[in-house]
């Protein structure tokens, strides 16, 4: 095991998956030249060049539009969205060519495709630069939606999404690419479409992902002290949702929490709280409760955003509630 | 062209008509659903433009698809199954009028959403510079798609990359009921292409032949690596723009004024006065194509209706 950040572990899915496939190639706003607006693609120009590692305008729809034709014709690009504000440009290319073309056309058309998306607020950016809106495309039926946790789930998913013959989009939170964490050495991949268990506990199941687990956990390590054992589960993939793990650990645990840093309604919390209500209900013995974003466009103001944002604390009285 | 081809042409072009009139009146009996864009008046462009690729080309395109469908080989009674619905269809019933493809035949569809084809299409010519190939990909749009986003977004990324891409422009006068002088900025297309440092050329989409041999010069100035050029017909379809079509935006007089220049009946003079076929020959091919249109029906008719327990067949390659 090596310990690395969550953006080493991104940038090595794809420098391994670029060494092992020919046809695996990068497009997207500054990933050449500029080596990734996240530094994501840091070397990938000089080592791979131009061909494979192709500066775009700043043109999303020609972005993701391109990369669809491309993978249309049997490559399997890797288009990167500056950021998942970005993606309401492309819309029309993610949710209705991306999501709908392989059905459509009677499974005809295969678009081994990855968008790669930063995505989160947190860094004073104000509302347009700062949204977490991973839900909205996690339904749309056709698509594969994943957001990571860890930098072993980021490197292991992202070479699944490669290997993918089905669209994947891949929203990396950006406050957690200098995130580190324990990787296995050599390939491996990590599959799509699973949630995993990543802390065991027995009084409270926390159901969240990508960047709110870390808030989970940190709110767990807090709970742990005052001999409160939470377990945290990861949905890592938010379509297609894996809700087994999250419905062992609740049929365990009795009570649930939802921790997401999008906004509340319609959201992760409303989807996953139906879902136990309706296949396991009769385990229930406290309402389930939701942490999620205040409902504002985020602010610029450090305190305003943090204001904003869930944060530790939430989970924590949340937890206190179900209990 | 060896008379068999001058003929296969023609061909083409009457099987089209009659198996868009069928469709026509199928929609009227409640056979076929949803919209329904007819070809009809334009059949010159996709026939003579397609007539000219090679078997290695892709092709792309709108939703008023079913004439270029048929010009990439796919059978009549593989696209009437699909307007009606049917398993046989060549999209399995799911994709319907404005949703035809064979990627084996290379034709990647059939896109229903304005001008969102175009950056596919840059991507398909993408895929072939990348791999070296000699091929072309040829995309085909409205003139209403000039006006959109996706059209520029398409053109400029196209120029960037130097891809092997043949843009044309349909110009049939109208998106959907707003003529082209009301809804585009300069009234003719292909001067859009100038702002791309494009070449650009502007053509009679109602003579099969004089597109064919537009398409041939141009399709091979695309393959020796000429980057993307352009090229805009003008054409006209008689129809509305869909089955629903109130028509208060045109004039019989006009609609008239086009059909006196049908592309069929030019045609048909064409290969008569130079002597390339007989009046009657080519009275025998419209007979062929009226059985083949009926036996398109037949078929259709005939066909299975998809299965309910495939309803969530093929979401996703990998369960």
């Amino acid at each position: 095991m090596a310990r690395i950040t969550m953006r080493e572990a991104i940038s090595q899915a794809m420098w391994e998956e670029m060494e092992r496939d020919p046809r695996v190639f990068i497009m997207g706003e500054e990933v050449g030249v500029w080596g990734g607006t996240y530094a994501v693609t840091r070397g990938f120009y000089d080592h791979f060049g131009a061909k494979r590692v192709r500066d775009t305008p700043i043109s999303e729809a020609a972005i993701v539009g391109s990369a669809i034709g491309a993978a249309l014709a049997g490559l399997r690009p890797i288009a990167e969205l500056m950021t998942i504000n970005f993606a309401f440009v492309a819309m029309d290319h993610i949710v209705n060519e991306a999501a709908k073309l392989h059905y459509m056309f009677g499974g005809q058309m295969v678009l081994p495709l990855v968008i790669r998306a930063t995505g989160g607020g947190g860094r004073q950016l104000a509302a347009t630069h700062s949204q977490t809106p991973d839900v909205i495309f996690a339904h749309f039926p056709g698509l594969k939606v994943v957001s990571p946790g860890t930098a072993e789930d980021a490197k292991g998913l992202l070479k699944s999404a490669i290997r993918s013959d089905d669209p994947v989009l891949f929203i990396e939170h950006a406050t957690l690419y200098q995130s580190r964490g324990e990787v296995p050495e050599g390939d491996y991949t990590t599959p799509i479409g699973k949630s995993k268990v990543q802390r065991v506990g027995r009084d409270v199941t926390i159901v969240t992902y990508s960047k709110m687990l870390e808030t989970s956990l940190q709110a767990a390590d807090q709970l742990a002290k005052e001999g409160i054992q939470a377990e945290v589960v990861d949905l890592r993939t938010l379509r297609p949702l894996d809700m087994e793990p999250v419905l062992d650990s609740f049929k365990k645990t009795n009570r649930a929490v939802i921790v997401e840093e999008g906004w509340r309604s319609y959201g992760v919390g409303a989807e996953v709280a139906a879902r136990i209500y309706e296949q396991a209900f009769d385990y229930a013995d406290a309402p389930i409760k939701r942490v999620a974003q205040k409902e504002v466009p985020l602010p610029y103001n450090r305190n305003l955003e943090q204001l904003a944002l869930p944060q530790v604390q939430d989970v924590i009285n949340a937890v206190k509630e179900v209990l | 062209m060896e008379k068999g081809e001058y003929l296969d042409l023609y061909y083409q072009m009457v099987l089209i008509r009659h198996l868009e009139e069928r469709a026509a009146e199928l929609y009227q009996e409640g056979y076929i659903g949803g919209f329904l864009h007819l070809y009809i008046g334009q059949e010159a462009v996709s026939t003579g433009l397609l007539s000219a690729r090679k078997p290695q080309d892709r092709v792309i395109t709108a939703y008023r698809d079913h004439g270029v469908a048929i010009n990439c080989g796919i059978e009549a009674k593989t696209v009437m199954a699909e307007l009606l619905g049917k398993v046989t269809g060549c999209s399995k019933g799911r994709g319907g009028s404005m949703h035809m493809a064979d990627i084996s035949k290379r034709y990647y569809g059939g896109h229903a959403v304005v001008g969102a084809h175009l950056p596919i299409a840059a991507g398909l010519a993408l895929a072939d510079a990348y791999e070296g190939t000699d091929a072309v990909t040829i995309a085909m749009f409205g003139d209403g798609a000039t006006n959109i986003g996706f059209f520029h977004e398409a053109l400029n990324l196209s120029k960037v990359w130097n891809l092997p891409v043949l843009w044309v422009c349909e110009n049939n006068k109208y998106g959907m009921g707003t003529s082209v002088e009301r809804a585009s900025a300069v009234s003719e297309i292909r001067q859009k292409a100038e702002g791309y440092g494009m070449p650009n050329a502007r053509v009679d989409g109602m003579n099969v032949i004089e597109v064919r041999n537009t398409a041939l010069e141009w399709i091979e100035k695309v393959r020796a690596g000429g980057g993307p050029h352009f090229l805009e017909f003008i054409t006209y379809r008689y129809r509305g723009h869909s089955m629903g079509d109130p028509e208060r935006y045109r004039t019989p007089e006009e609609i008239h004024h086009w059909q006196e220049n049908d592309p069929i009946g030019i045609y048909n003079k064409y290969l008569v006065e130079n002597k390339i076929a007989a009046d009657e020959e080519l009275k025998e091919l419209e007979k062929k194509a009226l059985a083949e249109v009926q036996a398109a029906v037949e078929f259709a008719q005939a066909s299975p209706e998809p299965a309910p327990e495939t309803l969530f067949d093929n979401i996703y390659v990998e369960a």
